[in-house]
């Protein structure tokens, strides 16, 4: 049961267990988007609220596994109060990471080089590597990422 | 191959009928594979895929249109498939109401456009069940948007059987009642010949969703009296890429084609064509010829076992699974639909403790264990019950004691691991 231990690591069961973040912002102010996984039937509503270039605050509701969950409550602990510049990077970082194995399986993602990617980085966030393994859960994965991009790119669209 | 019964009760030698299935011998992260996905696919027996692989070896040809001998010896094989497809379901005319499509979601889709279109118009009410498969609801409510129908749908019951107490009002006027034979979720086996006798008393049509039934228990079209009935080969250890549309003639007679092509006329001008007749008008273009020589080779095999054998195997070792997931895991593990019974198929969706059923089915998989989690196509239904999702492991003849065992050992760890 080796890669089922590195697909479920601790920390992604501490976060799914006792999410952080959870709820909603009401909105307005906060900008609300959902992303669902029409194949498992997963979803995820987040709530941004942006103050001064800085993602001030994020709200995550929604339900489904343990990996899109917990990848949800990760993403909302690395990116609350980073500047938005920070935020997108870390976007593209961390699907990067998720399309290394996953690029030749239909991902439209651009594919990222290796040594862009620095864990170090990603901090927590790298105990979601082990999903890479297990193709089928990548979309679990990035679900939340995929809303949160969608949602930093709508308040852009607003905000032009 | 098994020889035929002895008596028509004779139980499964499952173990010798195990070395009929090639992918049961591989292994799956170094444990023999633990196959309980058949009501999503089934695997096939050896003879099928030797039968396609002879077709091709040996035979293959376009049909209907050669005089050279293997196109001759091809058209008779399609046409072969077709009759016994036909027999299989008790058709009383199979060479004429036997339409080889694509799978039972294009049989539907089928009903629906060419019957749908013909027969039903603005304002009039059709009649579902809240246990379809999407196959058979969204046909309907693409029919339903374009000429504006009223839906209206048999409630679930909290067992997981159709609530029929407000079964007259509800088909009262409607003029197409739509059932699955079988529920892909629950298991639920649907009394077809007494919801056909209603719907027939209100005058309507009915067609049925035969694609979990057929495969697993004795169906009778006659007996049932429904009007169309669909299935697919793949789930009943035949080939992808084949379905089956059965029709009765005088309705098949009164549809206006499916799709368009070859094969499907009588005769072509620039400004106008004429359709042939029944199945060949449902059928445009080269249809999947090895796919129905192996759907021969698939109900062959099925036969010779014995339907009925294979229903009281599937019957027992469901009652038997019921009962094992009770003793062991007890109230954390939830199963839907109606007790095991005469009204039940060895379909089995589960809920176990809060652990997501794509997390079940990952760390089962680790098992050798393939079950299907997510929200099997019946979203309604689902919502209904109150889930996202559940992890279905559904049985097959070739299943057994210990494939319920190994299913059992993996939720437990599954239960261990999310704890």
């Amino acid at each position: 049961m080796a890669d089922l231990e590195e697909l479920y690591r601790e920390i992604i069961l501490d976060h799914y267990r006792s999410p952080r973040n959870r709820g909603e912002l009401e909105s307005p102010p906060a900008h609300r988007v959902e992303g669902f996984n029409p194949l498992c039937g997963d979803e995820v509503v987040i709530s941004l609220l942006v103050e001064g270039g800085k993602l001030a605050d994020l709200k995550i509701g929604g339900s489904g596994c343990s990996i899109s969950q917990s990848s949800a409550s990760l993403m909302s602990s690395a990116v609350k109060g980073k500047p938005l510049e920070e935020v997108r990077q870390l976007i593209h970082t961390f699907k990067g990471m998720m399309s290394i194995h996953g690029a030749q399986l239909g991902q439209d993602d651009e594919p990222v080089e290796a040594e862009e990617i620095n864990l170090e980085k990603l901090g927590e966030l790298a105990a979601l590597q082990g999903v890479v393994k297990f193709p089928v859960r990548i979309k679990c994965a990035t679900l939340s990422w995929n809303a949160l991009a969608q949602g930093l790119d709508e308040m852009a669209d607003q905000a032009s | 191959m098994t020889p035929a019964p002895a008596t028509p009760a004779a139980p499964l030698n499952v173990e010798a009928l195990r070395k009929d299935f090639p992918l049961l011998t591989r292994t799956v992260h170094d444990r023999p594979i633990v196959y309980l996905d058949s009501a999503s696919s089934a695997l096939q027996p050896q003879t099928v895929i030797t039968a396609m692989a002879r077709y091709y070896e040996t035979t293959h040809a376009n049909v209907h249109r050669g005089v050279y001998a293997t196109a001759e010896e091809s058209t008779h094989l399609y046409e072969q498939a077709r009759i016994v497809a036909g027999r299989f379901v008790g058709a009383p005319d199979p060479e004429h109401e036997i339409v080889f499509t694509k799978n039972t979601t294009e049989s539907l889709n089928l009903v629906a456009h060419s019957w749908g279109r013909t027969n039903l118009a603005a304002g009039d009410a059709i009649l579902l069940t809240e246990m379809e498969h999407h196959a058979n609801i969204v046909p309907w409510l693409m029919l339903a948007e374009e000429v504006g129908l009223e839906v209206r749908y048999i409630p679930v019951d909290g067992e997981g059987r159709l609530d029929l107490d407000e079964l007259d009002t509800l088909v009262s006027g409607v003029k197409l009642v739509g059932l699955s034979a079988m529920s892909n979720v629950l298991g639920t086996i649907n009394p077809l010949a007494e919801l056909t006798a209603v719907a027939h008393r209100a005058g309507a049509v009915v067609v049925a969703d035969g694609a979990q039934l057929v495969p697993h228990v004795p169906v009778d079209v006659a007996a049932l009296g429904v009007d169309f009935i669909a299935f697919s080969a793949h789930k009943m250890m035949g080939p992808t890429g084949i379905g089956v549309l059965w029709g009765r003639a005088e309705l098949l007679d009164a549809m206006p084609p499916f799709l368009g092509g070859g094969g499907m006329i009588l005769d072509v001008k620039l400004d106008s064509f004429r359709s042939a007749p029944p199945p060949a008008r449902f059928e445009a273009g080269t249809p999947p010829i090895a796919e129905a020589v192996g759907l021969t080779a698939a109900i062959e095999y099925l036969n010779e076992i014995g339907m009925d054998r294979i229903r009281a195997h599937e019957l027992a070792l469901t009652g038997h699974a019921l009962a094992r997931l009770d003793e062991k895991l007890g109230p954390d593990c939830h199963v839907f639909g109606p007790p095991a019974g005469e009204d039940r198929g060895g379909v089995i969706s589960i809920a176990y403790r809060d652990v997501h059923a794509h997390d079940l089915a990952q760390v089962l998989d680790q098992f050798g264990v393939c079950v299907r989690p997510g929200h099997h196509c019946a979203k309604p239904l689902m919502r209904k019950l109150g889930v996202q999702a559940t992890a279905r492991a559904s049985l097959s003849l070739f299943s057994d004691e210990h494939d319920i065992e190994v299913l059992i050992e993996g939720l437990v760890e599954a239960g261990r691991l999310f704890g």
